[in-house]
């Protein structure tokens, strides 16, 4: 099974197994990783799953959809690398993926 | 689609009132005041869902709208921005049309790009990092607040600690005077209140004309500020960001109020409205004092309870079609964020008020998509540093009387709570 690896923003790190196909958001969610909260449930809605995709992925994670860049478009705290990760899927190409977490959702 | 609607006076009395389960569907009117200050809007709202979750009504006090109802419909109308326009040239996000001159342009009221630009000049005020810097400030007021409060005699709980918590909290945001921060209350009232209440306010050009006095007292401060250093307080950025430091006088008036509103009202009834719901729900504010822990989980309870926002109106911007009706260009239509949150197929047990709820943080108050609260971290952080408080103390707030509540449709408003506090 793929794993992704979330840092905090105060560096502890949580590596969780996710099952292909199961989003970035819902594994942290359902391994209880601190700082991010999914209100809308994964339909892009509400910024709250806000990652910094590690340098060495992001050419492999690909960059913001339309959805995406519309929520995110006028963050406070977006980055070149910023992604919402109910959008990114787990899979085999992305098996040890780093996500940062910014200091807090908003 | 421009000309104003002449306003029929709702009716003001609940004696008027048809009665929810026999009036035919197509006349139920969801938009009535009386029922939201009598709390008696549930049951509206639960036919609404039931019978005709995307419900066309002819003829309202606001003229012809569509009312959406259930949660997952009105996700799905906040995240096409597009078809359903926040832009104030089709008359924004009120239910009710505004004559023309007395509109006012804010994000709120806009669609991108001028929404993007505007509300990415505020954000950083209400952002992640700034709202750790503030939280011991607001922890400092909200201390002060509770130690002035006195014990074994009854109080107003809103004039008290939900007004006086969020007025200090606002005047810190913008940097206005501390000792006059409750002229802000005072304006974000007005805009606010409903004009059939029977007070000062009783037409749009009243309202208007005190609005242009807040639009003059910030337009002052708002020279001071550009004629200084920027500092961190919302008028400062304001003035000094390329994106607003020129705005035409409405586009001015609209952003200020925007924030007053924001910064206010919205979390002034969530305080007053959670601890009612803690009285309401007895065995819930004694799982909460013996487990405080609960406060986090609590917070956005409270906020999905209330809902502040009861609703939002979206224009449709070009005919489409929508769960297999046909939706004209120019169409209101209004999404019932308080019916969402009371959806049964997305909240299990909605009527339950539950501090441990699982998932507390699926719900609508903060509305979805690109025009979701900005501020709903800080509104979220001053319930939590509130309630973090309260239960230091060995305090039990019990409320003593009815609940006074406001006679609105657009706000969930409280003008008083009588509560003691009993040592327990």
């Amino acid at each position: 099974m793929p794993t992704i690896k979330f840092v905090e923003h105060n560096g502890t790190e949580h590596t969780v197994e996710v099952p292909e196909g199961t989003s970035a958001m819902q594994a942290a969610v359902n391994a209880g990783v601190p700082g991010i909260d999914g209100d809308c449930g994964g339909i892009c809605a509400c910024a709250t799953c806000h990652v910094y995709v590690d340098e060495a992925w992001t050419a492999k994670t690909g960059g913001r959809g339309e959805q995406e860049e519309s929520m995110l478009t006028f963050s406070p705290i977006l980055e070149p690398s910023s992604r919402l990760c109910c959008q990114i899927q787990a899979s085999r190409d992305l098996d040890g993926l780093v996500l940062r977490l910014p200091v807090g959702q908003h | 689609m421009n000309a104003v609607m002449k306003e029929k006076p709702a009716p003001i009395s609940a004696d008027d009132l048809p009665d929810v389960a026999t009036q035919p569907i197509e006349e139920l009117d969801p938009t009535l005041q009386i029922r939201f200050q009598a709390d008696t809007q549930d049951a509206v709202f639960a036919r609404l869902r039931k019978e005709a979750p995307v419900h066309y009504l002819k003829d309202s006090q606001y003229g012809p709208l569509w009312n959406v109802t259930r949660y997952k419909d009105i996700v799905d109308i906040e995240i096409d921005h597009p078809t359903f326009s926040s832009d104030v040239k089709y008359g924004g996000i009120l239910i009710k049309d505004l004559p023309e001159n007395m509109r006012r342009t804010s994000f709120i009221n806009a669609d991108p790009p001028l929404h993007d630009e505007q509300r990415k000049v505020v954000s950083p005020v209400v952002a992640p990092g700034n709202l750790l810097r503030m939280e011991e400030r607001i922890r400092n007021e909200v201390r002060q607040i509770l130690d002035g409060l006195p014990v074994g005699e009854t109080f107003d709980w809103v004039d008290r600690v939900a007004i006086e918590l969020t007025g200090r909290v606002l005047a810190e945001l913008m940097d206005t005077p501390r000792e006059e921060r409750r002229l802000l209350t005072y304006w974000s009232d007005i805009v606010n209140v409903d004009l059939h209440v029977g007070g000062e306010i009783d037409t749009e050009e009243k309202r208007y004309a005190k609005l242009k006095e807040c639009a003059a007292y910030f337009g002052k401060l708002f020279d001071q500020r550009k004629g200084q250093a920027p500092g961190p307080d919302l008028i400062s950025m304001l003035a000094h960001s390329p994106a607003t430091a020129n705005m035409p006088a409405q586009e001015f008036l609209g952003m200020i109020v925007l924030l007053m509103v924001g910064g206010n009202d919205t979390t002034r009834n969530s305080i007053t409205g959670g601890l009612l719901a803690l009285n309401d729900f007895p065995e819930q504010y004694a799982k909460l004092r013996a487990n405080p822990q609960l406060v986090g989980n609590m917070v956005p309870e409270i906020i999905r309870w209330v809902t502040p926002v009861p609703h939002m109106r979206r224009t449709v911007t070009r005919d489409t079609e929508f769960r297999g009706h046909k939706m004209r260009e120019g169409d209101k239509v209004v999404i019932w964020y308080i019916s969402g949150n009371r959806d049964e197929t997305a909240i299990p047990d909605p009527y339950a008020f539950r501090i441990d709820r699982q998932n507390p943080r699926a719900h609508l108050s903060f509305g979805m998509g690109i025009h979701r609260c900005l501020g709903n971290r800080l509104a979220e952080l001053q319930l939590k540093v509130l309630w973090e408080e309260i239960l230091k103390r060995p305090w039990v707030i019990d409320v003593v009387g009815p609940a006074k509540r406001k006679y609105a449709n657009n706000l969930r408003g409280f003008s008083s709570l009588p509560v003691q506090i009993r040592t327990a």
